[in-house]
């Protein structure tokens, strides 16, 4: 996920949702050390102050832990990160379902779609 | 933290013209302020106020506690918004000279900065591109270690690969307990730099708060926001 940032939106929140998704695919893998703060900052083209917010954040919910000389690091603990994953998909198909239904889409249409474009008949009519 | 820039009830005119009505305003070590205002506000003639080009007319300004002069021009590093360096200058000769005038510049990094842009040791200000002229007076500021940056204009007339690299340099560089203030009208470049803005209007300021706090109560990013307030 690259780091690119919609008006209106505090950045912070911004880069917490980054990290939230590069932590669950494993651009972070479990367990390693996380960059440094300003390596970061610079990375994303943002304030080094920005960026602490964010990964303080991350430790608060337990998915970084930083220990004190040695920097900040990636929680091994499965279950967190497998809660963390399923929370970002709820909230993907929320959002699908948000627009497909302002589209005018049924529910079903909706379900019937999705089936379609998974077996990669995305230009079949979808009714 | 300390307060690293301060001004009270500053007032500079130009004969009958005042280009700063009162100002005060109080800026902490550790934070990058953009200084955002449309042409003719004051953000030049403030700058130029703490770099002591310039004399109040009243009120006071200080830099780390003191007004400006030759104390604090040993910690403080300003990026004027006109080319200042004489044009037939090398690039190791730039380097020599801020060696020499300043005890906090750190000739290597701006060596390795140099070096990565592949700018040749011999090449003489003249004959550099716009861009490439900024990025190097940008180089020999940030390579200082100093307690405040002045950065006026610094990614004006540059192409947007040039403002990436200054305003990254910039990240990547500056003290972590020093205070950078960037003047600027180029916002949405800026924006995700910054910790917070301050908005001059007609030499008055007409708001200081943390950026994520302006995108957060007006549900828009500071450079929609500055359109609004500064419509002509």
């Amino acid at each position: 996920m690259k780091w690119e940032f919609k008006n209106g939106v505090p950045i912070y929140q911004q880069i917490v949702e980054i990290l939230h998704m590069r932590v669950v695919n494993g651009t972070y893998p479990p367990g390693s050390r996380m960059p440094a703060v300003r390596e970061l900052a610079v990375e994303a083209g943002v304030n080094p102050n920005t960026m602490q917010r964010a990964l303080s954040e991350l430790e608060r919910e337990g998915l970084l832990a930083s220990w004190r000389t040695s920097g900040r690091f990636v929680t091994e603990d499965k279950e967190k990160l497998e809660a963390l994953r399923e929370q970002l998909g709820r909230q993907y198909v929320e959002e699908l379902f948000q627009n497909l239904r302002e589209l005018g889409f049924t529910d079903d249409l909706i379900c019937h779609a999705v089936q379609i474009y998974s077996r990669g008949e995305i230009n079949d009519s979808l009714v | 933290m300390s307060v690293l820039f301060e001004c009270k009830d500053l007032v500079k005119s130009y004969g009958s013209t005042q280009a700063l009505r009162g100002v005060n305003l109080q800026l902490q070590s550790g934070r990058i302020v953009g200084l955002l205002g449309p042409n003719g506000s004051g953000k030049t003639t403030l700058i130029k106020l703490a770099n002591r080009l310039l004399q109040p007319t009243s009120g006071t300004l200080t830099i780390d506690g003191e007004a400006p002069g030759t104390g604090t021009k040993a910690v403080t590093a300003y990026l004027p918004d006109k080319d200042f360096l004489p044009d037939w200058m090398r690039t190791d000769g730039l380097l020599n000279f801020y060696q020499d005038f300043f005890p906090d510049f750190d000739r290597e990094r701006a060596q390795t900065m140099l070096d990565s842009l592949d700018i040749p040791k011999n090449m003489i200000l003249k004959k550099m591109s716009k861009g490439t002229r900024e990025k190097v007076q940008l180089i020999l500021t940030m390579s200082r270690r100093a307690k405040v940056y002045f950065l006026d204009e610094p990614i004006a007339g540059v192409d947007p690969a040039a403002r990436d690299y200054i305003l990254r340099t910039i990240i990547g560089n500056y003290q972590e307990d020093s205070l950078v203030i960037i003047s600027t009208h180029l916002i949405a470049d800026v924006e995700s730099v910054l910790d917070e803005a301050v908005f001059l209007k007609q030499g008055q300021i007409v708001l200081h708060q943390s950026i994520d706090e302006i995108r957060e109560e007006t549900g828009k990013s500071v450079d929609e926001y500055f359109r609004e307030v500064f419509k002509c």
